[in-house]
């Protein structure tokens, strides 16, 4: 380290630690005012863009180094790094968007786990490394693998490469989960102790990605952004020990950064889904009710069916159509057709908002992201608190796959799994038409009283179709 | 503040007191780093959530500087390791990169979408509630 104030030539100048500690910080304050930019969608994008650019010189800033080791291979890396990452990501569809922020994260968990599997084999397993840094490069390697082959879990269930339905081992799933939980800690506890076998850190990798599947198996697909969230904030804090142990400022404050946003993101999340993230992490949510509910209209209650074109008449001389937009039209894409029909029901004088549910579609926000690339206007979009007090005044709600965001359970039922959940009032509009495929039950795998409520009529078929039926109905009135 | 004064802060931080380990310091980074966390998200809307998400996926994707410092700073790392380190770096690189752009795209929906006057509206609503 050069004394400071003393003149030195550019060259030393540039790989002299506390200029590097410098740009760090630079680095690490541009990823908190961009994350603060995400505070509003105004600012969002200058935001993310300002964290981009403090990624660039963090990233130049730890290429400073003299000797400069592997410049091929650092090239090469980047560059097939970039040459999938870019088309990924400019290619993906809205819609699939959770499985492709489970993807990213996976990958992530994966290159910290992989970076301390490296450490541990250039310091000839650890041998006279300080105990903290193997403690925390053990951290990392186990929640670093956790993340990696849980989030490829989340990925195959939501690309539904594997059933999204909850898997577990039945009477085995518990013995497995802590067998190779006590295996990953284990050979991390010997490791520590001064074992310096491969084997064993292989052991270590492989138990804790296992303990990663079956982690991940046993959670329905409703539970999967909640997940993703958590081992999202898993990454971070593997990122985070791996600063510690690479004794990388950097690495810390932004591993840290998303750690705890991460954790308080899954927090909000489970708690709008009235869940804690303990019962997410039990899962067998959305799984193990299915089966013994029968078609709603087993509970009591007529449904009635209905037709495109008396939705289409009815919604034509509405004042008010609050449309309610779920999973169901994620899944088929109806969000353009959606947003024609709207057009068509503005011309003719009627107004139109759009209900949002805190957690509709598979992510927070993600109904707000499909609706936006359908270009409905951004004013239109109403979030739970702001529209559930309108319902009254509602002539026609068009609920569009949307099952347990509209379930007055939530509020009457107090056996009913969803009960507390704060729900979106649909049942309090003068009318109600629900878009479904079928009677089937929803993620939560529970009857929903609204179909069966005298105000209400089903349109049944895929929402796209149905919503394009109404909208040929319109144009024709 | 100048370079100078930014550097001897650091500096005296790195060595406060007799012997402040790194350990101790980067302890009370990390603490730090979580409040600010913290603090950050909690004021995000939901509306944002899955962007915020994906953008907080892309900046924990800084991990990739743990491969590059390895890479970089090993002479010879032997062909086991380069190949660890390697596929590290290109996983990364694929977070990193990935999910900036991705970030991106689904935040230019947002911001393209309202027209002045929509904008209007918006701040008026805002201002209302």
């Amino acid at each position: 380290m050069t004394a400071l104030g003393t003149p030195a030539p550019l060259a030393s100048f540039l790989t002299d630690a506390n200029f590097k500690s410098v740009l760090y910080i630079v680095a690490f304050a541009l990823f908190i005012y961009g994350l603060s930019g995400l505070t509003g969608p105004k600012t969002a994008v200058r935001g993310n863009r300002i964290a981009a650019v403090g990624m660039v010189i963090a990233v130049v800033t730890t290429l400073l180094v003299d000797p400069f080791h592997n410049p091929l291979l650092i090239i090469l890396g980047v560059v097939i790094g970039v040459a999938i990452g870019v088309p990924a990501a400019q290619r993906v569809k809205m819609t699939a968007m959770p499985q492709m922020v489970a993807l990213f994260n996976g990958v992530g968990g994966g290159a910290v786990a992989l970076i301390a599997w490296a450490e541990f084999r250039q310091s000839g397993g650890f041998a006279f490394t300080p105990t903290y840094i193997v403690i925390f490069s053990l951290f990392s390697a186990i929640v670093g693998s956790v993340s990696f082959w849980g989030s490829n879990v989340a990925f195959a269930k939501l690309q539904e490469l594997i059933s999204g339905a909850p898997k577990t081992l039945g009477a085995l799933q518990l013995p497995a989960q802590v067998l190779t939980g006590v295996v990953a800690v284990g050979s991390a506890v010997a490791i520590t102790a001064g074992t310096d076998s491969e084997l064993l850190m292989v052991l270590l990798l492989v138990a804790a990605g296992v303990f990663g599947v079956l982690l991940v198996l046993p959670i329905g697909g409703a539970d999967m952004p909640v997940v993703i969230s958590l081992l999202n904030a898993f990454t971070g804090l593997a990122a985070a020990a791996a600063g510690v142990a690479l004794d990388n400022q950097a690495l810390i404050v932004a591993g840290m950064i998303v750690g705890a946003s991460g954790t308080i993101l899954t927090q909000q999340m489970a708690v709008a889904m009235n869940r804690t993230i303990l019962s997410v992490i039990a899962g067998g949510f959305g799984g193990g009710t299915t089966a013994a509910a029968g078609p709603a209209g087993a509970a009591g209650g007529t449904v009635r069916s209905t037709s495109a074109s008396d939705v289409a008449i009815q919604m034509a001389y509405a004042q008010q159509v609050v449309i309610v937009p779920g999973y169901g039209m994620a899944v088929s894409q109806a969000q353009h057709a959606v947003r024609e029909m709207a057009k068509l029901l503005e011309e003719k004088g009627v107004t139109v908002k759009y209900a949002i549910h805190p957690v509709a579609g598979r992510m927070p926000g993600h109904m707000n992201v499909l609706l936006a690339e359908a270009d409905v206007p951004y004013e239109q979009l109403k979030e739970m608190d702001d529209i559930n007090g309108e319902f009254k005044r509602t002539d026609v709600s068009l609920v569009i796959g949307a099952n347990d965001v509209t379930n007055p359970d939530a509020r009457n039922k107090a056996d009913s799994p969803i009960y507390g959940m704060p729900i979106l009032n649909v049942d309090e509009s003068k009318s109600t038409i629900v878009l479904k495929r079928s009677m089937s039950s929803g993620y939560a795998g529970i009857d929903n009283p609204l179909f069966v409520d005298p105000k209400t009529s089903m349109l049944f078929g895929d929402a796209k179709g149905s919503v394009e039926a109404i909208t040929e109905e319109l144009k024709a009135l | 503040m100048s370079v100078d004064t930014i550097t001897s802060v650091v500096a005296a931080a790195e060595h406060t007191g007799a012997g402040a380990s790194p350990l101790v310091t980067n302890l009370a980074i990390l603490v730090l780093a979580g409040f600010v966390g913290y603090a950050v998200i909690s004021k995000v809307p939901n509306t944002l959530h899955t962007p915020l998400m994906s953008g907080t996926n892309a900046i924990h994707g800084i991990v990739v500087l743990g491969g590059l410092l390895l890479l970089a700073t090993g002479p010879d790392l032997g062909f086991v390791t380069q190949l660890i380190l390697f596929v590290a770096l290109v996983f990364g690189v694929i977070n990193v990169i990935g999910g900036f752009v991705v970030t991106d795209r689904m935040l230019e929906m947002f911001k393209s979408k309202p027209t002045p006057k929509a904008d209007a509206d918006a701040d008026r609503e805002g201002a209302a509630r």
